[in-house]
C-alpha cells in the first residue's frame, strides 16, 4: 500500500533580512516586506520535505503532498517543495483568512487533510515557522484530528505501519513510536534539505498547484473564531552602548576586558 | 471569574524541580496577585518526593501531585490527558509552562483539549483591567509581539530565565493533594522506545551563566578547542553559530540561532561571529555580550556591551592564560 505524506509548509520574510532593513507597521501590526529581498520556505519546512523524501528514499511506494494557507504568492513555498521532489501542491487561499490565528490556521489545515486528502499516514510540519516563531501548528492540527503526535525530531522514519521519530532533548534525543496515522514536527537536527537540480525546478514549474476556498472545504468562514488577539507588533528597543576596548596591545585589551567582567559580576 | 493560575511543573534528570519551575510560579504569583487569585503547581512523575514543600516556598499555594510509573518520563500521550483533568479540576485563569521539550509538546495540545489557545516562548506577562497581556519575541527577536486571549483559560509558556524566582520562604503554607492519573496503558498510542544522552563536557547551553560560542571567523575546528578550554575555565558552555556547524566545525547540537537553541546566559562571548539574524535570534535576550571580531563593522557589535576588534587567535589564548592566573590567585 502506497502511503501518503502531507507537508505543511509556509512563505515567510527572508528571515536572513539584515536587521537594519526590517521594519514593522505599528498600526497594521505587521512586517513591511524589505524591498528587493525575496520571501522564502519557511525554513524548517522543506526541512519536513526532506524528511518525506527520505521516506520515500527508503521504502519506494510514498506519495508526498504539499499544502500550505496564504495568499498566491505562498505558492513559491509549494512550488519549490514540489522541486525538491514532492507530487501535488496544494493551496488554502482565501481573503477571510488572511488575518487567521494559529487555532484557525491548525483548524482550517486539518479539514482540508481530512477531506481531501485522505488517505493519509503521516503529517509532517516544521518545528515553528521562522515569522512568528509560535510552534503550535502542528501538535494543533494532530488534536484536532486526534492523531499521535511526536514533536521536534531529528529523523523520521517509518517501519511497518508505525512512525518512529528521534525527539530533540536538551541533553540528546529520545526515540518515540507512533501508530499511523500520526504527525510529527521535524527540526534543524535533520540536517539540510535537499536543493533542486534545474530540471526539478522547470518540471515542478508546469506541476499544477490546486487552490482552495475555505467553502471547499467545506468550512464556514464565519465560525472560524480567533482564539487570540494581537495586540502590538514592534521593534523592541534595545539600548546597548558598545564600549569598543581599546590598548596598546592585545595584552592591555584582554585585561581591560576581564576588569570589566569582574566589575560586573559576570566572571 | 476564574482567578487561578495553575503552573506545570518540570523536573531535571536527577528528578529536582528544575530552575524554570521556579519562575513560573514567581509569574503565577504576580499574576494571582494582580487577579486575587491562588497559584496551583501541578507535579507530574513516578516515585514523586519532597516537592510539594519547595514549591510552597517558591510561591505555590495548591501542590497538585501526580505520582504514576506512566509518568515516568513525558510522553505527550500520557501527559497531556492528565493535565487536562488537572486543568479542568482547578479551573483557572491562566495556565503557564517552560519553553521546554515538555511545554513546546504538550502546551499546544493541552491548549486545544482545553478549548483555547497558548501564546509560546513568552518573555513578560502584565495583567491590565483583569486581561492578561503577553509578551513574546517573533521574527527572529526582531519584533516583539503582544497578545491577549478570547477564550479560557489564557496559557503561555515562558523562556527561561525572562521570569524573577521568588527567594524561597519555608515559612510559607499550602495544602497539598495527591491524584490519580487515571491513565489506562491501553489508551496510550505512543511509546518510548529508548533515550540517549549526548555526553556534555560540563555545563548545558540551556543552564550555562556563560557561553562562548564561536563562528566562521574561527577558520576551522581547531580553534573550538579553545574556546573549550575557556568556557571550561570560565564554568560556562561552548556554543555555535549555523555557519560554524554547516561547516561541520562544531556539532549541531550546540548551534544558537533561529535553526537551534535560543539561549539566555547571562554573559555571552562571540568569537568570529559576524552577529546575521540568524544568529541573532538565538541571544535576542541576552544582555551581556563581549563580541571579539576582526571586522569593526560587523553586525555583532551593535548588540555587544563590549567588543574588541581583533583576531580571536590574539585574544583566546591570552584570555585563557589570563583567568587561570585570576582563578589561581583567588584561590
Amino acid at each position: 500500500m502506497a502511503l501518503h505524506i502531507v507537508c505543511c509548509v509556509k512563505q515567510v520574510p527572508d528571515p536572513e533580512t539584515p536587521p537594519s532593513q526590517f521594519r514593522v507597521d505599528e498600526a497594521q501590526k505587521k512586517v513591511i516586506p524589505a524591498p528587493g529581498i525575496a520571501p522564502v520556505p519557511s525554513q524548517y519546512d522543506p526541512i519536513g520535505v526532506e524528511a518525506a523524501l527520505r521516506v520515500r528514499d527508503a521504502l519506494g511506494d510514498v506519495k508526498i503532498s504539499v499544502i500550505s494557507m496564504g495568499p498566491e504568492a505562498f505558492r513559491d513555498a509549494i512550488k519549490h517543495c514540489l522541486a525538491m521532489g514532492a507530487d501535488e501542491g496544494y493551496l488554502i487561499d482565501d481573503p477571510a483568512l488572511y488575518e487567521a490565528d494559529h487555532w484557525v490556521t491548525a483548524q482550517v489545515l486539518a479539514q482540508a487533510i481530512k477531506e481531501k486528502l485522505s488517505p493519509f499516514h503521516l503529517i509532517i510540519a516544521g518545528r515553528q515557522a521562522v515569522d512568528w516563531d509560535m510552534g503550535v501548528v502542528g501538535p494543533t492540527i494532530a488534536e484536532i484530528l486526534g492523531l499521535p503526535c511526536i514533536t521536534i525530531v531529528k529523523s523520521v522514519q517509518v517501519v511497518d505501519g508505525k512512525v518512529r521519530g528521534e525527539r530533540v532533548l536538551l541533553d540528546g534525543f529520545e526515540t518515540v513510536e507512533a501508530p499511523l496515522p500520526a504527525v510529527v514536527t521535524v527540526s534543524n537536527e535533520l540536517g539540510e534539505p535537499r536543493y533542486p537540480q534545474l530540471r526539478q525546478i522547470m518540471m515542478a514549474a508546469r506541476k499544477q498547484v490546486t487552490v482552495w476556498k475555505a467553502a471547499d472545504l467545506g468550512l464556514d468562514v464565519a465560525q472560524l473564531k480567533n482564539r487570540v488577539n494581537l495586540e502590538a507588533l514592534y521593534i523592541p528597543q534595545v539600548k546597548v552602548e558598545t564600549e569598543f576596548i581599546e590598548g596598546d596591545t592585545a595584552d592591555e585589551k584582554v585585561e581591560k576586558l576581564l576588569q570589566r567582567l569582574r566589575e560586573a559580576k559576570l566572571i | 471569574m476564574a482567578q487561578d493560575v495553575l503552573v506545570f511543573a518540570e523536573l531535571t534528570e536527577e528528578g529536582k524541580l528544575a530552575a524554570i519551575t521556579f519562575e513560573l510560579l514567581g509569574a503565577a504569583r504576580r499574576v494571582a496577585q494582580a487577579l486575587g487569585g491562588q497559584v496551583a503547581c501541578a507535579i507530574l512523575g513516578a516515585g514523586l518526593d519532597g516537592h510539594s514543600q519547595e514549591a510552597i516556598a517558591r510561591g505555590a499555594d495548591r501542590v497538585l501531585i501526580v505520582d504514576d510509573p506512566l509518568l515516568k518520563d513525558y510522553l505527550g500521550e500520557a501527559y497531556v490527558p492528565v493535565g487536562e483533568r488537572l486543568a479542568k479540576g482547578v479551573a483557572p485563569a491562566l495556565i503557564l509552562m517552560g519553553q521546554t521539550p515538555m511545554g513546546r509538546d504538550m502546551a499546544p495540545r493541552l491548549a486545544a483539549r482545553l478549548g483555547t489557545a497558548v501564546a509560546m516562548d513568552c518573555i513578560d506577562l502584565e495583567v491590565r483591567e483583569g486581561r492578561i497581556i503577553f509578551t513574546r519575541p517573533c521574527y527572529g527577536g526582531n519584533a516583539h509581539a503582544k497578545y491577549s486571549f478570547n477564550t479560557s483559560p489564557a496559557m503561555a509558556t515562558l523562556r527561561a530565565k525572562a521570569q524573577e524566582p521568588l527567594e524561597p520562604d519555608p515559612s510559607r503554607q499550602g495544602q497539598v493533594e495527591r491524584l490519580e492519573a487515571g491513565l489506562d496503558p491501553a489508551s496510550i498510542p505512543t511509546r518510548l522506545v529508548g533515550r540517549e544522552k549526548q555526553k556534555v563536557e560540563g555545563v548545558r547551553l540551556e543552564d550555562a551563566r556563560i557561553i562562548v560560542s564561536g563562528g566562521r571567523g574561527m577558520g576551522g575546528p581547531e580553534g573550538f578547542r579553545k574556546l573549550e578550554e575557556l568556557a571550561q575555565l570560565l564554568g560556562g558552555a561552548v556554543g555555535a553559530s549555523r555557519a560554524a556547524c554547516d561547516l561541520g566545525w562544531y556539532p549541531v547540537s550546540a548551534q544558537i540561532g533561529l535553526t537551534g537553541k535560543v539561549v539566555t546566559p547571562d554573559l555571552y562571548i562571540a568569537v568570529g561571529i559576524s552577529g546575521a539574524s540568524q544568529h541573532m535570534a538565538g541571544i535576542s535576550q541576552v544582555k551581556n555580550i563581549v563580541a571579539i571580531n576582526k571586522d569593526p563593522e560587523a553586525n555583532i557589535f551593535r548588540a555587544a556591551r563590549w567588543g574588541i576588534v581583533a583576531d580571536w587567535k590574539e585574544i583566546i589564548p591570552l584570555m585563557i592564560e589570563k583567568v587561570k592566573v585570576m582563578k589561581e590567585v583567588g584561590r
